[in-house]
C-alpha cells in the first residue's frame, strides 16, 4: 500500500514520539497575528526562554485593524496596544513583520500563499482555526491556541497526534453561478460540523483537479468548520504555477517541484475513510442557521424540525428562533441589511473579480450597507489596478483598507442590532458579527453581491 | 514542577446544548487582551447578559450552580475559533473539568494546554449527568484520571479521554514546553535537515 501526503509529511517532520504518546512534530513555517500572539510571547517571557527559529515565524496585523482610518495611533486603544505588542514582539525577535504599511499586510491566510511562504510539503501552524487554508498547497497547516504558540516560539515543534485521513472525491460538472464556497458548504452540510473530528481532509476529483488556488483555499479554509482540523490538495502543476516566481519561493525552483511532487499521495494510498460528492446538480448554497453546517441551496426550503434527527433539533428550532425564520420556508426574499465581501475564505482577486463582474452597471439597493474587504494590500492593489474598486464603487458599495473586517467583527466593522448580513465569510455563529443578536448567512461573493443589489436575499444566476 | 492532575472533586453546572462555539463562549470583542488574566467576566457573556447588562436566565446564573467546578455539556462543544481565551475564561469562572460528547479538536488541545481535563461520555450519560444534576445541584461529583471513574452522588459512569491528554495531565506532563525542550538537539537535526 503506497503513503497519502499526510503520512509523508508528518514522517519528515516527526522529531520524535514523546512520552505522552503524541508526536514532536517540527513547524516548518509559524505564522503569527496580533490577537493571539502576544500573551504566548509574555509566556515566554516569563520563563526565559526565547525565540528558537525567528527565520520561520512571519507576522502581520489583520484581526483587529481597522478598514477605514488607519492613522496612527488607532481610534481603539486596545488595537493599538494589541498591535504595538506585535510590532515590539517582532522586533525585539527579529522575526519578519508586515505592518498596517507594508506592501505584503493582509490576513495571514492571504499574506502567506502571496509571498509563496506557503510550500508543498511543509508543516504550517498559527494561532488561528482558518490555518487550514495553507492545506491547499499540499501542506499540513493547523490551527493552534496560545500555549502551542508559545511552543512554538521556544521549540519550533508540537506535541501532536497524527489525524486520520478522509479522502473526499468532488467529481461532476459544476454548473455556471456554483462556486468552491458552495461545495465546501454542502460538504459541511452533509458531514456535519462536528463529522471531521480526528480527521484530515484530502480533496481530490476531477473538480479539485480544475480548480485554480485560490478555489482550492476556500475549500482547505472552511475545513475547519466541519471538524476537521487539516484539509489539503496534493500539489501538481496549478500549485507549481501559482508558486513560481513569488517572493519567498525556493531559488532552485525545478528541483523543488520534483521533490513535491514525490510528496503527492500515492496512487494506491491508504485513507481512513472515502467520501463522494457529485457537484453536478448542486445549486448556489445559503446558511439558515447559527452554525455553518446549516447549509440549503438557495431554491431549497429550511428543514421541517420533526422531520430532522432527534439530536439536530434542539440546535435547529433555536437557530430558526434566532433568525427569525420559519422551517419550511426558502431563504429567497429575505431582507438583507448588511452586505459583506471579504475574509480568508473569499477575500482573494479572483473572488473580487467575480463580484465585480456581476455587479458592472448594477446599483447597491439603498436599505443596505455593502462593503468589500481587500484580503490584503497586494489584492486591493491588484483590483485597483484592474478598475475592480471602481465598479464598486460606483454601484455603493464601501472600498476598504485590507484585514479580517466583518467576518468576526474586533475591528470597527459590526452588524448592529439584529441586522442581517449576507456574507461571503466563514462562521455564522450567534453574535459572530459583532452584535450579539446580529444575523449571519453565508454564501459566495457573487450571491452576496447579488443581495447587496436586489436588498434580499436571491439566486443570483436569475439576475444575470 | 508541572502539577499533576489526577482527581477533581466538585459540583457541577449542567450546561445543555450541541454544537457550543467558542464564539459563544467567548466573543471577539472580548479578546482584545495582551494577557489571559480576568477573561473569566466575559465568559458565556452574550447568554448571560442582556445588551443592558442585565442578567438573563443562564444555568452560570443561577445561585443553585454557584461556585461548581465541572461543566456538563453536549456534542461538540468548543468548536470554531482556535482562541485559547475560551478555555481561559471557564478557567476563570472556576470551571477545573468539562465532561461532554465530543469536543472540537483545537478547543480540547488547548484544555489539554491548561491542564483542564475534558472528558468524554456517551450522549446517554450525558443526559443521565445533567438531569441529576439539575435535580440535585448540590450533588457531589468525582473524577479519577488515574482510575478512570466518573462518581456522580453514589452513581458510578465511565469515561473516555485520549490517552495522549490523559498521560499528559496525571503524569503532570501538560505543559507541553519543558517536555518538547528535552529534545533540543534533536530539533536541532531536523531544522538542518528541513532547510
Amino acid at each position: 500500500m503506497g503513503k497519502n501526503l499526510l503520512q509523508k509529511v508528518w514522517e519528515n517532520h516527526k522529531v520524535t514520539r514523546l512520552p505522552t504518546g503524541q508526536d514532536q512534530i517540527f513547524i516548518a513555517l509559524h505564522l503569527i497575528h496580533e490577537v493571539t500572539s502576544p500573551q504566548a510571547f509574555g509566556m515566554l517571557k516569563a520563563r526565559g526562554l526565547k525565540v528558537l527559529y525567528p527565520e520561520r515565524t512571519f507576522g502581520t496585523v489583520d484581526h483587529i485593524i481597522p478598514t477605514d482610518k488607519r492613522e496612527r495611533p488607532f481610534e481603539d486603544k486596545l488595537a493599538e496596544n494589541m498591535i504595538q505588542a506585535l510590532e515590539k514582539n517582532t522586533s525585539g525577535n527579529n522575526i519578519s513583520y508586515f505592518g498596517p504599511e507594508s506592501d505584503h499586510q493582509g490576513i495571514v491566510h492571504i499574506m502567506g500563499p502571496e509571498l509563496g511562504l506557503t510550500q508543498p510539503g511543509l508543516t504550517i501552524a498559527c494561532g488561528d482555526s482558518h490555518t487550514s487554508t495553507h492545506g491547499a498547497f499540499g501542506a499540513i497547516a493547523l490551527g493552534i491556541g496560545t500555549s502551542q504558540i508559545r511552543d512554538i516560539l521556544a521549540t519550533q515543534t508540537m506535541a501532536l497526534s497524527k489525524p486520520k485521513v478522509r479522502r473526499i472525491n468532488i467529481t461532476g460538472d459544476l454548473k455556471p453561478g456554483v462556486y468552491a464556497k458552495d461545495i465546501i458548504l454542502k460538504i459541511i452540510a452533509e458531514l456535519g460540523v462536528n463529522g471531521g473530528i480526528g480527521f484530515a481532509y484530502e480533496y481530490g476529483g476531477n473538480i479539485v483537479d480544475e480548480m485554480s488556488m485560490e478555489e482550492r483555499m476556500t475549500i482547505c479554509n472552511m475545513t475547519i468548520e466541519g471538524g476537521a482540523r487539516v484539509g489539503y490538495v496534493n500539489p501538481d502543476d496549478t500549485t507549481f504555477e501559482y508558486l513560481k516566481g513569488r517572493l519567498y519561493t525556493p531559488e532552485d525552483f525545478d528541483n523543488s517541484i520534483k521533490k513535491w511532487k514525490a510528496l503527492a499521495s500515492d496512487k494506491d494510498a491508504e485513507y481512513d475513510d472515502l467520501y463522494n460528492l457529485d457537484v453536478t446538480d448542486l445549486e448556489p448554497m445559503l446558511t439558515w442557521g447559527i452554525n455553518p453546517g446549516h447549509a440549503i441551496g438557495v431554491n431549497q426550503r429550511i428543514p421541517i424540525i420533526e422531520e430532522l434527527p432527534e439530536d439536530q433539533r434542539q440546535t435547529a428550532s433555536h437557530a430558526c428562533d434566532f433568525m427569525d425564520l420559519s422551517p419550511g420556508q426558502t431563504l429567497k426574499g429575505t431582507k438583507v441589511d448588511v452586505a459583506f465581501i471579504g475574509s480568508c475564505t473569499n477575500g482573494r482577486i479572483s473572488d473580487l473579480r467575480e463580484a465585480a463582474e456581476f455587479v458592472k452597471g448594477k446599483k447597491v439597493n439603498p436599505s443596505t450597507r455593502a462593503l468589500v474587504v481587500p484580503g490584503s494590500r497586494s489584492v486591493s492593489n491588484m483590483a485597483e489596478k484592474e478598475g475592480l474598486h471602481k465598479i464598486f464603487i460606483e454601484a455603493g458599495f464601501q472600498w476598504r483598507e485590507p484585514g479580517c473586517s466583518m467576518c468576526l467583527a474586533m475591528n470597527p466593522d459590526k452588524l448592529k442590532g439584529i441586522e442581517l448580513c449576507a456574507s461571503s465569510s466563514n462562521r455564522n455563529f450567534i453574535g459572530r458579527q459583532g452584535s450579539p443578536t446580529g444575523r449571519t448567512v453565508l454564501m459566495s461573493p457573487v450571491m452576496v453581491a447579488a443581495a447587496a443589489i436586489k436588498g434580499e436575499i436571491c439566486d443570483s444566476r436569475e439576475m444575470i | 514542577m508541572i502539577k499533576k492532575i489526577q482527581q477533581i472533586t466538585g459540583q457541577a453546572i449542567p450546561l445543555k446544548g450541541n454544537d457550543i462555539d467558542t464564539d459563544r463562549i467567548i466573543p471577539a470583542r472580548f479578546m482584545k487582551c495582551l494577557t489571559f488574566d480576568g477573561l473569566g467576566q466575559f465568559a458565556f457573556y452574550d447568554v448571560r447578559f442582556s445588551d443592558k447588562g442585565e442578567e438573563k436566565d443562564h444555568p452560570l446564573n443561577s445561585p443553585d450552580y454557584a461556585g461548581h467546578s465541572v461543566l456538563i455539556t453536549n456534542r461538540n462543544f468548543g468548536c470554531g475559533s482556535s482562541r485559547e481565551h475560551a478555555p481561559w475564561a471557564l478557567s476563570g469562572i472556576g470551571i477545573k473539568c468539562i465532561i461532554a460528547q465530543s469536543y472540537a479538536e483545537i478547543f480540547a488541545n488547548n484544555c489539554s494546554s491548561l491542564g483542564i481535563p475534558a472528558l468524554i461520555v456517551d450522549e446517554e450519560t450525558v443526559t443521565k449527568l445533567q438531569n441529576k444534576v439539575s435535580a440535585h445541584p448540590e450533588t457531589e461529583i468525582k473524577v479519577n484520571l488515574l482510575t478512570g471513574t466518573l462518581t456522580l452522588g453514589e452513581e458510578n459512569f465511565s469515561f473516555d479521554m485520549p490517552e495522549t491528554y490523559r498521560k499528559a495531565l496525571v503524569e503532570g506532563k501538560w505543559d507541553t514546553t519543558s517536555m518538547l525542550m528535552e529534545n533540543l538537539e534533536a530539533i536541532k537535526k531536523k531544522n538542518q535537515t528541513l532547510k
